[in-house]
């Protein structure tokens, strides 16, 4: 056999691997760059069109209309009015759930329960979006007597589903994280398991609990397949959880195979993506700034 | 009561068994709230599955996987987008997993520079919280259009496989930290470099671990849908593909165009449910490989210590 040139146990071939190593690491941050790069570079156009005060604040979304018109206020409302309804039906749930794991459920019931709502987690989210639509829309539409069960409160639903096993598994790792002796201090007081709980362990893994509903809610914000297939699509801004909605995820993937390429719709298609990626990008900074924060040192 | 202090809610408890009877109370009606939530959590997600599948199991048969479509998609399997989604999967493994893993050894094994290392966790976790359809649109940016590739396998599969990148590196990191210090020591106090104390003793202690982060990865290439639609992902195809810079047809789209394009919506409801099924079952078995091995692994971990 040919003795190799830097045999594989030298420094030498140490010090290459590290620095090839350190070069592939990187690989997510140019990614990133990269990607902000492509957002900006493609949506920044439209604004030689529509001013950005009228891009942002404009009501009326008829990019096909001759003149267009490019006002993506209906969009971004929608997006946080279903993003605020999934969250005020997901963080109470989850968070029902990461107690009941952390403090309630026997070890061997935990066991079973924990990996099958991470499972929740893995279901792609166009089966979900497809149970909205075949299933729960027309549940809807019988119960509630509307017009279409294709709605904002139909898409909350599956949304909240789907950020559940986040913010639950998340929320249950830094309540079980809390000292013993913390707890045990407050059952010396008098205080029973809830309110040890209320007072005491849940107030104590909060910047945990806020990072799991930070990262749950901006995962809520980008799903797309499940606003696309439930959410009704009208570009309307909704005066009821009843209205249909077309939220920015779901209006980009709806219209982005019949946007001219480099035509006016399709920078503002991307332009709309670099909202999406600057709410993402706050949210998982916060996120990371509070994790990073409080964290209990290990005991 | 949120305002009050426990030494407030102490003092009012020693006022009587009264008070401590009504804290009970609570603690039994919060203790069954919590309880009523998970429930339901997990019987809507029973209900789910079990609605898709009695509703799709008469649709799966052997023809089902292995044929073609046929009459505009009226009728026959879904291989095209079986075979589709395979090679997305696999395309985006062999972008994702060897630029993960090499991440993941850098970072805990190698980099000594706590501001690099937090720069490059910051932008991981930035990556990992981009919505999959702005993926989408960035590899249609630059991978359909500007390099040329077209809609085809290879650039869903580095859409794909970009989007994978946090979950594998993540997975490894979390792998590599469980194997003890003391594997590490022992090997470089044998004179062994720290390559060959990664190689020889690190790696293959970690390799379930890792394992466990390639199979859920490939759990979420195969069922993402918005970074394909605009990057590889066609409504139908006559012919399986035959290079890799076809288009294919791929689940998850398949079930997105099944139920919400074209003439036959309710005619094919039979066809969506199938793929459906077909669909989440390939994730499930992949999560379930995932965990099974997390699970042999922590104990085999916790044994060795």
């Amino acid at each position: 056999m040919k003795k190799p040139v830097f045999p594989t146990g030298s420094i030498l071939y140490d010090a290459i691997l590290s620095r090839v190593f350190f070069v592939i690491g990187l690989s997510c941050l140019v990614l990133l760059l990269l990607i902000m790069l492509f957002l900006i570079l493609e949506g920044l156009p439209i604004f030689r069109t529509v001013g950005v005060a009228d891009f942002l604040f404009g009501t009326s979304w008829y990019p096909t209309y001759s003149p267009p018109q490019f006002g993506v206020a209906p969009l971004i409302i929608a997006s946080l009015a279903v993003t605020l309804l999934a969250s005020v039906i997901a963080v109470p749930l989850s968070l029902a759930v990461a107690v009941y794991l952390a403090e309630l459920a026997h070890p061997a019931v935990k066991e079973i329960i924990k990996p099958i709502v991470e499972i929740i987690a893995s279901i792609p989210s166009v089966v979900i979006g497809f149970f909205g639509m075949v299933v729960v829309a027309p549940f809807l539409q019988e119960h509630f007597d509307i017009d279409t069960g294709l709605n904002m409160i139909n898409a909350a639903l599956m949304l909240a589903f789907m950020a559940v096993p986040t913010i639950a598994s998340i929320s249950e790792d830094a309540i079980s994280s809390v000292p013993t002796s913390l707890k045990e201090a407050s059952y010396a007081l008098g205080a029973n398991r809830w309110q040890t709980i209320f007072h005491i362990t849940v107030p104590a893994s909060l910047s945990g609990i806020w990072t799991a509903i930070i990262l749950g809610v901006s995962r809520v914000i980008g799903e797309t397949m499940v606003v696309l297939m439930v959410a009704g699509g009208a570009g309307i801004i909704p005066k009821s959880i009843f209205d249909p909605i077309r939220p920015l995820t779901a209006n980009i993937a709806a219209e982005m195979a019949e946007a001219a390429f480099h035509g006016d719709h399709y920078y503002a298609l991307f332009a709309i993506a670099i909202i999406l990626f600057a709410i993402t990008m706050v949210f998982n900074l916060i996120a990371d700034y509070l994790s990073n924060r409080y964290k209990f040192k290990e005991l | 009561m949120p305002g009050r202090s426990i030494r407030e809610e102490t003092a009012s408890r020693g006022a009587g068994a009264h008070s401590r009877r009504n804290a009970d109370i609570v603690e039994k009606a919060m203790f069954g709230i919590m309880r009523v939530c998970s429930f339901a959590v997990l019987v809507f997600l029973v209900l789910m599955l079990g609605y898709i599948f009695k509703e799709g199991i008469s649709a799966i048969s052997l023809n089902f996987l292995t044929e073609m479509p046929r009459n505009e998609m009226r009728e026959g399997g879904i291989l095209p987008a079986i075979l589709g989604t395979f090679y997305l999967m696999l395309g985006a493994s062999v972008i994702s997993i060897p630029i993960g893993i090499i991440t993941a050894i850098y970072l805990s094994e190698y980099a000594s520079n706590p501001r690099v290392v937090k720069i490059i966790r910051l932008e991981i976790n930035n990556l990992a919280g981009v919505p999959s359809v702005v993926f989408g649109l960035f590899g249609l940016g630059l991978f359909v259009v500007y390099l040329g590739f077209g809609v085809s396998i290879l650039a869903g599969s580095l859409t794909l496989g970009i989007l994978n990148l946090p979950v594998i590196i993540r997975s490894t990191e979390e792998a590599l930290l469980t194997v003890p210090k003391t594997y590490r020591e022992a090997s470089l106090s044998l004179g062994a470099t720290r390559w060959q104390t990664i190689y020889k003793i690190v790696l293959p202690n970690a390799l379930p671990g890792i394992l466990t982060g390639v199979m859920l990865s490939l759990g979420r290439a195969a069922g993402e849908t918005a970074p394909i639609m605009f990057t590889a992902a066609a409504f139908y195809t006559p012919t399986l593909p035959h290079s890799i810079f076809s288009e294919v047809m791929a689940l998850p789209y398949h079930i997105f165009v099944m139920a919400t394009a074209g003439l036959y919506i309710d005619e094919t409801r039979h066809i969506q449910y199938g793929t459906a099924i077909v669909l989440i079952m390939l994730v499930l078995l992949l999560n379930l490989a995932g965990l099974i091995a997390r699970y042999r692994f922590r104990r085999r971990m916790k044994s060795s210590l």
